[in-house]
């Protein structure tokens, strides 16, 4: 039987690339830990700091809330219903998850209704645009960026919480890598710097395995949603996810070493826009004529171009 | 399942399907013989979390869960 190596007693989990064992006990104490050392590692965020955590009812964004109400930093949370019911009532669920969550803890949840305030849910303005058509996940990823930045933005928070988790990344930087898109590659990694009009970015559970949220999230027995998005079937994230996973374990640790030597590379500078003097790839934003968030060509952004396809109400949107 | 089979078996269940394997196996080469990748599951028996590397006992019922999610 596999033992805690702090304490001896039965271990709950066996982490390869660390060769570590540990109770649930100590287990739990270690993900908070490593958890704080990442957000001081990466200057992430200070406690006197406004933080806003998007929640969406998965076992990530509950952990890193969680992790973050536990050590005590000032922690609201975004839900946004984006009316995906897929015969399962995904969205209704996730939603009754996340408020279950915050109520436990006392905390304040925030939510953004997409049918609610534009009049469509994301399936059926996947359906009707140029953009959604056999991609809904595009489509859902524009609004929710566009919505947690104009929340982050609006009410005040000085940085916004994601649950991404180092397969996430992983997931990301190995398609990235594929295409050698140089553009996202440089953007990628732990904390997005804050723009005008964008609200800093971090990610605190960026060096753990996903299943070890997972496992953080069982341990401390919080509901998550554990069906997948309807629409999430066949992503190229997932297919990715297990093609490393299965490099994982054929080589523990490689997943790891991948993510951490491309930051380091990143630091080294090895990462840089051969036409910038003095710093990493920089791209030129304007200000969204329609919204006024940012965005990377003049006019209007991405979000409000869609809007504006599918015949959606304009953006008037408010919190609950 | 006759006693004698079942002796000699345990029984990975997954999202509601029940794989029947060898007992004595460690989880993570239980879950490889049912054709998944084990870096992507958490075992989980009685209601508690275990190592994959533990050794399943005749006749015992191990719940997989899912780990990988995103879209």
């Amino acid at each position: 039987m596999r033992r805690c190596k702090k304490c001896g007693a039965p271990a709950v989990i066996y982490m390869r690339q660390h060769r570590l064992g540990l109770c649930k006990a100590h287990y739990l104490e270690w993900f908070v830990e490593q958890t704080e050392r990442s957000i001081r590692r990466y200057r992430m965020f200070t406690r006197e700091e406004k933080i806003l955590v998007a929640v969406s009812g998965g076992k990530d964004s509950l952990a890193v809330w969680d992790v973050l109400w536990r050590l005590g930093y000032a922690a609201d949370g975004l839900y946004i219903a984006l009316g995906i019911d897929g015969g399962i009532g995904y969205s209704a669920e996730s939603q009754r998850l996340s408020e279950q969550f915050a109520a436990e803890r006392g905390l304040t949840l925030h939510i953004v209704d997409i049918p609610g305030e534009y009049g469509l849910g994301v399936p059926e303005l996947a359906r009707r645009s140029r953009r959604g058509k056999g991609k809904p996940c595009s489509v859902c990823g524009l609004v929710k960026r566009h919505e947690m930045n104009r929340i982050a933005h609006d009410m005040g928070y000085d940085v916004l919480v994601t649950g991404h988790n180092l397969d996430d990344e992983v997931a990301v930087l190995f398609g990235n890598v594929l295409q050698w898109q140089m553009g996202y590659i440089v953007r990628q990694g732990p904390v997005l710097p804050a723009e005008p009009g964008f609200a800093r970015k971090a990610k605190p559970l960026v060096r753990f395995y996903e299943r070890e949220t997972a496992a953080y999230a069982l341990l401390r027995g919080i509901e998550y949603i554990y069906d997948e998005c309807p629409f999430a079937q066949g992503a190229k994230s997932i297919y990715y996810k297990e093609l490393l996973n299965r490099l994982e374990e054929a080589r523990p640790g490689a997943k790891l070493q991948f993510y951490i030597n491309f930051l380091k590379a990143k630091e080294e500078g090895w990462f840089r826009d051969p036409r910038a003097a003095d710093g990493p790839v920089r791209v030129v934003l304007h200000r969204c004529e329609s919204c006024g968030q940012p965005t990377t060509a003049p006019g209007k952004c991405a979000f409000c171009r869609l809007m504006e396809q599918v015949g959606a109400r304009p953006s008037a949107a408010s919190t609950a | 399942m006759p006693e004698d089979k079942q002796a000699k078996t345990a029984t990975l269940l997954l999202r509601g399907q029940r794989y029947t394997v060898p007992a004595g196996l460690r989880i993570r080469e239980a879950i490889r013989h049912i054709g998944l990748t084990p870096e992507s599951y958490l075992a989980v028996r009685d209601g508690e979390l275990v190592p994959d590397d533990e050794r399943l006992k005749a006749g015992e019922v191990i719940r997989l869960i899912a780990v990988i999610s995103g879209g």
